[in-house]
């Protein structure tokens, strides 16, 4: 537990002097795509944040300065698969942002979809010492949850507290100052892959820039693609990406669940490549093109001229009909969703008092998707895109930037997790001074 | 029947070498922005300079031109100074100063030490103080306050004029030169001028008597009559006893009588010295009066 405290602690303190600085990096390491963008924070907001959220739902505070994208090398299923061509684009993408941005950066915040996320819902008891909740007893409830064993080879990404509760009274967002017997806390944790974590640490670091924060890409972009109330009630976001889809349930602002499924729309441009037998880019393109899920009798009758320069004559005049093209991407669409709906299944998400489902991500501008996933995952389905962010150029407004931007909204606003609480002195080694400073510190 | 456009050529979208992005992220780092653009100029220039005035050739011409333009600035007209006129001093004084001054005009303000040529004209006996200033018109005014002589001190060295201070104005051969003046004498009757002055003034009702004032000692003053007689004065207050001296004489007609020292060292008991003839004259009077045979 020392250890992951000590690398979260280090991020977290990575990202206060970055804010200090006032200028830091977000870089989504996706399948399809890597950005960039470089944000400014101009201090303090500007308006007081009295009434809670400040103006733009507090987004005024900072200001996208630079964006860049570039192609993804090196990246499958959300997970880097050769590091040395993954480094080399962000490597691209930074240097972009950082020419666009006319300023340096030296601490990123990135994400990613893949690394097998496994999410885990722990919970804690104690009594309380006096019966006031100082944080001291927050930190000490969360250090007294029981985490299960999640296995050597993985680490913990998310531990957020999601419910306090004192006594019979539960729902608490924040019980600090709360008065009570007992205090118990629910908390979230999202655990992944090591090797992920630290092959992407690794490119990061040979970038010579210093890793400020990571989160994963389905909890980002949640927060940017749902809308408050939609996190309120409960809702799921499912992120379409390239090589994995993510898929995230909030409820009461918080996630409680995330999960990815490694399929994305890197496998229907394959399945393209494969049963029209064209190469992989003439394949996307038909795809963004000409793509849907669903085929009505017009699309009989409309045919795509898909060619190829082989010089074989036959092969070269070759036509395929569009309801042909659906009948390829359909299938895999579905196989998609219903593994969506095996996740959700598995999370419950059916207890949910709203069971909104948004669609975000490059995959989810396939015509017809909606309408699609509405059979599988129920009625409530929509089509996301993320929130309006200050200085965002007009490119990247679109689905695809739904990870990027919540990645934004990541770092103006994080969310309190389990190491942003100080150690309890109890968990300290037996013989250390702080163990003594914080006692004293308690108890006078 | 749909055509699908072959995919276009992408854009190169190229790695930077890390060499190239470490340089690109260097060259965004404001500190060492600000060093090429301010601090690397600064230090060429600074290197430049240096290696000029590495030879010993060049910083000469360099000290040399700056002394040559100097000069001529100096020596323009507007600066230099070709005549010297003294106010305030009698002739022989203003003479006396213009062969004093040591500065062979014309020459260039600049390269006059006014408060120099100030102290040494000062320095001259009759001058009590001077003032100098450079006119327009390439004209050194010199005012003298010149020392007024009050009294001739016959000194052990020789005749002097002295001003009310007692300061030396002039040497005299005779005493005669200055009869208008009141004469003292005696060792240090320079230091006393002032009183000198107050009996001089209070004796204003003997002055057509009056020879002259002798300092004793050092200390007190005797006033010399003609016709032999000498008045001695206390060391101090002496002018009120000497104006009891005046009111006595304006009395009684003492003076006129053949004394010949009035004794006033101690106010309270002032002493007379007759001369010989009338001692002798008082004798034969006071035996006369006791009824004495005369012979």
């Amino acid at each position: 537990m020392t250890d992951l405290y000590l690398a979260q602690r280090t991020m977290r303190r990575m990202r206060k002097q970055a804010m200090d600085r006032g200028v830091i990096a977000i870089l989504d390491v996706g399948s399809s795509k890597i950005a960039c963008l470089v944000l400014r924070f101009d201090g303090p907001s500007r308006f007081a944040e009295s009434d809670g959220i400040g103006s733009l739902a507090g987004q005024s505070r900072f200001r996208v300065i630079g964006a860049a994208t570039t192609r993804s090398r090196g990246v499958a299923f959300g997970e880097i698969e050769t590091m040395q061509e993954t480094e080399r684009a962000i490597r691209t993408a930074v240097q972009a942002a950082q020419k666009m941005a006319n300023v340096r950066v030296d601490h990123v915040i990135a994400s990613f979809a893949g690394a097998r996320p496994r999410s885990y819902g722990l919970d804690g008891r104690v009594p309380l010492d006096d019966t006031v909740v100082s944080e001291q007893e927050v930190a000490r409830v969360l250090a007294a949850c029981d985490v299960p064993d999640y296995g050597v080879e993985r680490e913990v990404l998310h531990a957020q507290p999601v419910n306090f509760a004192i006594d019979h009274r539960s729902g608490l967002g924040d019980p600090r100052g709360q008065m009570g017997n007992e205090l118990a806390a629910d908390m979230h944790m999202l655990t992944i892959d090591r090797d992920a974590v630290q092959n992407l640490a690794y490119c990061i670091k040979r970038c010579d820039l210093e890793l400020a924060g990571l989160a994963s890409s389905a909890y980002v972009s949640g927060m940017s693609a749902l809308v408050e109330d939609e996190q309120e009630l409960g809702g799921a976001c499912i992120d379409l990406g390239g090589g994995a889809s993510g898929l995230s349930i909030f409820i009461k602002k918080h996630m409680i669940y995330a999960d990815s499924v490694r399929i994305g729309g890197d496998h229907v441009t394959q399945d393209i490549s494969k049963g029209l037998q064209v190469p992989l880019a003439l394949a996307e393109r038909i795809k963004t093109f000409y793509g849907g899920v669903v085929a009505t009798g017009m699309d009989d009758r409309e045919m795509i001229e898909i060619g190829g320069d082989t010089g074989d004559w036959h092969h070269d005049r070759r036509t395929v009909s569009r309801a042909e093209l659906i009948g390829i991407m359909r299938p895999r669409v579905e196989e998609i969703f219903e593994e969506v709906r095996l996740r959700l299944d598995a999370a419950g998400f059916d207890h949910l008092p709203a069971q909104q489902i948004v669609l975000t991500g490059g995959a989810s501008q396939i015509p017809g998707l909606d309408g699609l996933a509405s059979k599988i995952l129920g009625q409530q389905v929509r089509l996301g895109r993320p929130l309006r962010v200050q200085g965002l150029p007009q490119a990247a407004t679109g689905p695809a930037f739904a990870g990027a931007v919540g990645l934004c909204l990541f770092a103006a606003h994080p969310q309190d997790e389990w190491w942003d609480f100080d150690i309890p002195a109890d968990r300290y080694p037996a013989r250390s001074l702080k163990r003594v400073l914080s006692w004293v510190r308690e108890n006078w | 029947m749909r055509q699908v456009t072959p995919p276009p050529v992408r854009p190169r979208d190229p790695a930077p070498s890390r060499v190239a992005y470490r340089m690109h992220r260097l060259w965004l780092t404001p500190m060492f922005r600000k060093m090429l653009r301010v601090g690397l100029p600064f230090l060429i220039c600074f290197a430049a300079t240096l290696w000029f005035l590495q030879s010993e050739q060049r910083r000469a011409a360099i000290v040399a031109t700056y002394e040559d333009t100097r000069r001529a600035i100096e020596q323009r007209p507007e600066f230099m100074v070709n005549l010297m006129s003294v106010e305030g001093a009698s002739p022989d004084l203003a003479g006396d100063i213009h062969t004093l001054v040591p500065v062979d005009f014309p020459i260039s303000s600049f390269d006059m030490d006014l408060p120099a040529i100030r102290a040494l004209i000062e320095t001259l006996d009759p001058v009590a103080a001077a003032h100098l200033h450079i006119r327009p018109g390439g004209v050194l005014q010199v005012r003298i306050e010149e020392r007024q002589a009050i009294v001739v001190w016959r000194s052990p060295t020789g005749l002097l004029s002295l001003d009310e201070t007692g300061h030396p104005i002039h040497t005299l051969t005779l005493r005669t030169d200055r009869a208008d003046l009141p004469l003292i004498a005696g060792d240090g009757a320079d230091d006393a001028v002032p009183e000198a002055l107050a009996l001089i003034a209070a004796a204003e009702p003997l002055a057509d008597r009056m020879r002259g004032l002798r300092r004793k000692g050092a200390r007190r003053w005797d006033i010399a009559l003609d016709r032999g007689q000498l008045i001695q004065l206390p060391e101090t207050d002496p002018v009120p006893v000497l104006e009891r001296l005046i009111a006595l004489d304006k009395a009684q007609d003492m003076l006129a009588r053949d004394i010949t020292h009035i004794d006033l060292r101690n106010p309270r008991r002032p002493t007379l010295r007759l001369a010989g003839t009338a001692v002798e004259a008082m004798r034969r009077i006071k035996s006369i009066e006791a009824g004495e045979p005369q012979e």
